[in-house]
């Protein structure tokens, strides 16, 4: 059990963000899950099904199915990414790893960007597999670019991988972590415009869906649905669901305390 | 009086008046004590006494903590402090879906990040899992390791940057006897070689023998900080069991008629 001693390495002081340690990081989150097949399976083929279901439920109608299969786009990601980042952070928190990482010289941004960018590749996967499917095989009707969706969809599933993150700080079991789906989730899906265009809700309704940023996501969606080319309202939506995107994600790294009671 | 700016090059850690206050629970009263460098010390109570709530004091991952807390010559809980200091947890934290090479990987690369120094992170890791007698299970997920296998994991985990101050919450639990006497071994070997300081808490008083200092706490307080054998030659006791019942019953002894006269009004 002895060894000689080993060389001592230089000291590399915390930084709010360093390159090597988000890359670790976001490596570490990538190896888990590659422990975990079943959960990747899901997590990357799950849209594409449900979208291939959605398609023939709109067997008859096939435009209906253009307007929610583009918005669907949209939605997946945010929705399957915030479930898997609340479940993994919480379990980073309850299983002591997040303790023992916040005693260790990791700055607060460098954990929370390894997050993001490791659920960002995953959501870059799953996107583009459900938007191939969605405009080549099950032949939704795009005026616009593909690339143009598949890069809302990104954008959205790093919304939800930050609002997951976010929602895991109040949450102290997977009971409750599940729970905030419905809570923070739902009503932005109820308000988006999926159902009934945002201007038939009543007003106050639809001036709570001007402020939640799944409405920015599907308003992005169905631009570039019905434009050949790159409309100011697509370019403000994507920069609102980014911005939307970076201030959760900062909010999520104010949630995480070196020193606990 | 001490002059706390200056660090104190024989001692690893310095408290006075050391409070802790968790929800309306004050679970260290007014600690005074130090610890050596370069030595095993051994801290050691019933479980509930605030043993653990003291190492992440001094790790500085408690809050709401009072009083003077010095640590390698800085405050608890200093960011300089990150890179000095070995913690392990009393439960297990490591990834259960990462093999144990991986866990060490990557908290390697949070201590010592970069490309350039892939070779010596993989040295260190290499180093730490023979440290922890798990070679042979490098390459399993820790999650299916035994309870034993995975807390040396963790301990692997805090060896990995040569820690001047090794904090271990019973390092030593549901490990059997050939193992712990092993782990003891290696404690004093890296004490001696690597002039490093271990505080390492137990409830299991012959552990206590196997350290070069001693602090009993019961109830938040300090019942003693001498050697093992001082304490034993103070109560005239045989074995540390003894003596440590002996400290307790003193203590109730004392602090009974104080009792009584809060409770009379």
């Amino acid at each position: 059990m002895t060894t000689p001693t080993p060389t001592p390495a230089p000291v590399t002081p915390t930084t709010a963000l360093n390159a090597s340690r988000t890359t670790a990081t976001a490596i570490r989150v990538l190896a888990q899950l590659r422990h975990d097949p079943r959960t990747i399976a899901m997590l990357i083929v799950l849209p594409s099904l449900l979208l291939l279901l959605l398609r023939y439920v709109f067997d008859g109608s096939a435009r209906t199915f253009d307007g929610i299969g583009a918005s669907l786009l949209g939605i997946f990601p945010l929705i399957t990414m915030f479930l898997v980042t609340s479940i993994a952070t919480l379990r980073e928190r309850t299983s002591g790893t997040l303790e023992r990482l916040l005693a260790m010289p990791l700055g607060k941004g460098d954990l929370i960007a390894g997050y993001a960018l490791a659920f960002g590749i995953l959501a870059i996967v799953q996107s583009a597999l459900a938007t191939g499917l969605a405009v080549w095989v099950l032949g939704l009707d795009v005026t616009g670019s593909p690339w143009l969706l598949l890069l809302v969809a990104l954008l959205d599933a790093l919304l939800g991988t930050a609002l997951g993150l976010f929602v895991s700080a109040f949450a102290s079991s997977e009971f409750q972590a599940v729970q905030f789906m419905p809570a923070v989730i739902f009503p932005q899906l109820l308000l988006c415009g999926l159902f009934t265009p945002r201007s038939n809700m009543h007003p106050v309704l639809e001036a709570i869906s001007d402020v939640l940023p799944m409405s920015y996501a599907v308003d992005g969606m169905n631009e570039v649905l019905t434009h050949t080319d790159i409309t100011a309202t697509f370019v403000r939506d994507t920069l609102i669901v980014a911005t939307c995107a970076l201030l959760v994600l900062t909010l999520g790294a104010a949630t995480l305390r070196r020193q606990t009671p | 009086m001490m002059n706390y700016s200056d660090p104190s090059p024989g001692r690893a850690v310095q408290a006075e008046a050391l409070t802790v206050v968790r929800g309306t629970r004050t679970v260290l009263r007014g600690l005074d004590f130090t610890v050596p460098r370069g030595q095993i010390t051994g801290l050691l109570g019933p479980s509930g006494c605030g043993k653990s709530t003291l190492m992440r004091a001094i790790v500085g991952t408690q809050a709401k903590v009072t009083g003077t807390l010095e640590v390698l010559g800085h405050p608890a809980g200093h960011a300089a402090l990150r890179t000095r200091i070995g913690y392990v947890t009393q439960a297990p934290s490591v990834y259960d879906d990462l093999t144990v090479r991986q866990n060490l990987a990557y908290f390697a690369a949070i201590l010592d990040p970069g490309r350039a120094a892939a070779d010596r992170r993989d040295e260190n890791v290499t180093r730490a899992i023979a440290d922890v007698d798990l070679t042979t299970r490098a390459d399993a997920l820790a999650g299916n390791l035994s309870g034993g296998q995975r807390s040396r994991v963790s301990l692997a985990v805090a060896l990995l940057g040569t820690p001047e101050l090794l904090v271990l919450d019973e390092p030593t639990v549901g490990l059997d006897p050939v193992l712990r006497r092993d782990l003891w071994a290696f404690f004093h070997t890296i004490a001696a070689t690597r002039g490093a300081t271990l505080l390492i808490s137990s409830h299991v008083m012959d552990e206590a023998e196997r350290c070069h200092r001693l602090l009993l706490m019961r109830d938040g307080e300090l019942l003693a900080d001498d050697t093992p054998d001082a304490l034993r030659t103070r109560t005239a006791s045989e074995t540390m069991e003894e003596a440590f019942l002996h400290l307790v019953d003193e203590a109730k002894k004392s602090s009974t008629p104080a009792k009584t006269k809060e409770q009379t009004p």
